[in-house]
């Protein structure tokens, strides 16, 4: 399963999605209604626990969080930041 | 308060009203008034009532008349005033045979008109029929306290103070829910007057008076709230003058109904500024026994046990607390929806109808509320963020600006400001646009809507064209744009929440469910205009809300209940709903089954709604979100079962106290003559 099915199954399952043909990879989930403003906590911990990372205070922002394809990029990114030997564990906020 | 009911005929071929359906209708609403009941009846109208006795105990059976017998009123409420119109209305020649403030109404209409509605200081449904002019008159209070209900049916026009008493009147009347009721509840939280969850049904606008004559209706406004228009508008005096003069006129009115009743009266006391003020002010009202009642949690996060004591130490109430665990409210929650006759969306009810339970076990039949007191003195955070946001929104980039919202939400386990970047995203819609109607609101209403994408597939595309937000926002007042931020912002809690939910839902169906009366000073007419017509800034001041109330409440309560920050009342939520103890309807009615016949929701959805509530329980791990999404889903299939599905047996009315048929009077009517019976 890709990391973009991951999220979506998450997505579709967390925040009761009746039509998920209807949310695309590219959906906005905030303003898109699907999560609300204490919906995203489930979001970051489902990211923190699923794929052993940890998001620090200034990564929650809406252009890393807020669809399935920004949540993946944001991931990838993190992966490549740790493979090229920078932090896996972000600084404490 | 009491319930009323009846039927006018719309067209003139119909056969007469039958005495068993207004009979049947005031079985409906027997808990309203278990005290008396009583009908009126002739050709073209019948009235019913049920009655709460709480002024003129011997003399105030319904239904009244004039004194030529014809006009004919059923009545549910109190006004206040009634003593003093009572004076003017004898010095204009008319007579009374009781002391009941309901007399009052029938010779205010002969005398004024509709224009008698915007004299009384009071909270009130009336019916009145003119059996000469043919014409039926319904009329509810300006801040709408009381509830009325209409469907048209047949050829004729049902009216009653709650919808089931209309469906025991009618039976053949359509109890289908309405997709643009469902619409507005999954926005604003609650229906908002005219519309209602059945489609067959409309409900009567708080501050509205509905003419039937000859088969035709019209509505016309006889209050509406109104605000300063510019900055010489309004009260013009100094913030101690101001605080001065909402003592005053609060004082007044708990005073006037503390004293205006012929059985005692309680306050409930939720420890916060409002319930603490008016429980006070009532002690002294009262100048002896006094009752006080609360609801205590076992969550921390709710309770407000330690504040209730502190005033009821202060002002030595008799005083009954009612602890209230999840699974009491899972227990009441079914009766509470049948009450409360819609979806809710919390369960913040559930706890009212189980005090006014205790309320009415102890003997008492009234009871002061403080409600009213965050719509018309800014009290709700809603206006805090708004303000933020509109601060905010003149200068963008301001960090600083920004973290004003972290101040909003210190009482919430799970804030929506936790995120700073995301917090931004969310509470920066809009911000290019601060003074467009429904600013303040899109931040409650679009997380609202968006549990809309639970609604089967029909629904949701009925719910989506019926645009009720564009709705609800094409029917501001013209001068709206004319009125300060804060005051738009008002007007919109009051236009959507206060009748619909407030008085409603957390009032009148959780007090009268139990046969009390709730009394709310907060609405008193003279204290409402007064509270309008102050500026903002003595109403909100920086961040501080209901600074002026503070100001005025300073003298008679502790600087910790003054001072201390506001705790909106809250109940648990899905949590109720969920867990070893939690009742097996709740499951029977989530399954694909029950979710499917509903035809509301989508059961695919809803399981998936259901297995993370359950799942979420576990880590208390449930967003605002879903507690108001659980509750919704619930309380809709609680409605379906009971009200859509469900067709109770119809019952004959209790024995009729008083009994007016005057079919008999018409010629060749086969009907038996006039009878009367009772005092």
């Amino acid at each position: 399963m890709t990391v973009e099915q991951r999220l979506r199954q998450f997505v579709i399952e967390n925040f009761y999605v009746s039509e998920p043909a209807e949310l695309h990879d590219d959906t906005l989930l905030v303003s898109g209604g699907y999560v609300d403003s204490t919906g995203m906590l489930e979001v970051i911990g489902f990211l923190e626990q699923e794929f052993d990372v940890r998001i620090a205070d200034q990564e929650m922002t809406p252009e890393n969080l807020d669809s399935i394809s920004r949540m993946a990029a944001f991931l990838a990114r993190k992966r490549r930041e740790a493979a090229a030997g920078g932090p896996t564990v972000a600084a404490a906020p | 308060m009491c319930g009323i009911a009846g039927v006018v005929l719309l067209r003139e071929a119909l056969p007469p009203p039958r005495l068993e359906d207004v009979g049947a209708m005031i079985q409906a609403l027997g808990h309203r008034g278990p005290d008396a009941c009583g009908a009126y009846r002739d050709r073209r109208a019948a009235l019913g009532h049920t009655r709460l006795s709480i002024v003129d105990l011997a003399g105030g059976q319904q239904p009244l008349a004039n004194e030529d017998e014809t006009l004919w009123i059923v009545f549910n409420g109190e006004i206040f005033n009634h003593l003093e119109l009572r004076g003017e209305l004898e010095a204009l020649g008319h007579r009374f045979r009781t002391r009941s403030d309901t007399e009052v109404v029938v010779h205010a209409y002969e005398a004024w008109g509709d224009a008698a509605f915007a004299r009384f200081n009071g909270q009130f449904a009336a019916a009145l029929w003119d059996s000469t002019a043919e014409t039926l008159v319904l009329a509810r209070d300006a801040a709408g306290v009381c509830p009325l209900y209409l469907a048209e049916h047949e050829g004729r026009l049902w009216f009653a103070s709650e919808v089931k008493a209309l469906f025991a009147g009618a039976p053949g009347l359509s109890r289908a829910l309405d997709p643009v009721g469902l619409a507005e509840t999954f926005t604003f939280w609650t229906v908002v007057p005219p519309q209602a969850v059945f489609q067959a049904v409309t409900e009567l606008e708080p501050g509205h008076v509905r003419r039937i004559s000859r088969g035709l209706g019209t509505d016309r406004a006889f209050w509406t709230p109104r605000y300063p228009a510019g900055p010489g508008e309004g009260f013009q005096g100094s913030l101690d003058e101001a605080a001065e003069r909402v003592g005053a006129a609060l004082g007044e009115a708990v005073r006037r109904r503390v004293l205006q009743a012929d059985v005692p009266v309680g306050s409930y006391l939720s420890g916060g500024l409002d319930s603490s003020l008016v429980a006070a002010l009532g002690c002294q009202a009262r100048g002896g026994r006094f009752r006080t009642y609360s609801i205590r949690f076992e969550e921390p996060e709710y309770d407000e046990t330690r504040y209730q004591r502190a005033v009821v130490e202060l002002i030595g109430s008799e005083h009954q607390e009612l602890l209230v665990r999840r699974e009491d409210i899972a227990e009441a929650f079914p009766a509470v929806v049948e009450h409360a006759e819609r979806p809710l969306l919390r369960t913040a009810p559930a706890p009212l109808f189980l005090l006014s339970r205790l309320v009415r076990d102890s003997g008492v039949k009234a009871v002061l509320t403080g409600e009213g007191a965050d719509e018309m003195f800014a009290g709700y955070d809603l206006f805090r963020e708004a303000k933020v946001r509109r601060f905010w929104g003149r200068r963008p980039a301001s960090a600083l600006r920004l973290r004003l919202l972290e101040r909003l939400y210190p009482y919430l386990a799970r804030s929506p400001v936790a995120q700073r970047a995301l917090a931004r995203e969310f509470f920066g819609r809009d911000r290019e646009r601060p003074h467009a109607p429904g600013f303040a609101h899109q931040t409650r209403w679009r997380p609202t809507a968006a549990l809309q994408r639970l609604f089967s597939p029909d629904l949701r595309e009925l719910a989506r064209t019926a645009q009720v937000t564009a709705r609800l926002l094409g029917t501001l007042p013209a001068e709206f744009g004319s009125w300060v931020p804060l005051a738009q912002d008002q007007y919109l809690e009051i236009r959507t929440l206060l009748a619909g939910y407030l008085l409603s839902s957390q009032g009148d169906r959780m007090l009268m469910a139990h046969a009390v009366e709730g009394r709310f000073p907060f609405l008193d007419p003279e204290l409402v205009e007064l509270a309008n017509a102050l500026p903002a800034r003595y109403k909100l001041r920086a961040l501080r809300e209901k600074h002026v109330l503070k100001r005025a409440a300073a003298s008679h309560l502790p600087p910790e209940i003054v001072r201390r920050t506001k705790q909106p009342y809250r109940a648990p939520d899905a949590l109720s709903f969920v867990g070893p103890r939690a009742p097996a309807w709740v499951g029977e009615l989530l399954g694909e089954r029950a979710v499917a016949r509903a035809g509301v929701f989508d059961p695919r959805a809803v399981a998936r709604l259901w297995r993370k509530c359950r799942a979420g329980s576990a880590a208390a791990q449930l967003s605002h979100s879903d507690n108001m999404a659980l509750v919704g889903v619930l309380s809709t299939a609680l409605l379906h079962e009971q009200l859509v599905r469900r067709r109770p047996e119809r019952r004959a009315a209790p024995e009729l106290g008083t009994l007016v048929d005057r079919l008999g009077e018409w010629p060749g009517s086969e009907a038996p003559l006039q009878r009367r019976c009772g005092p």
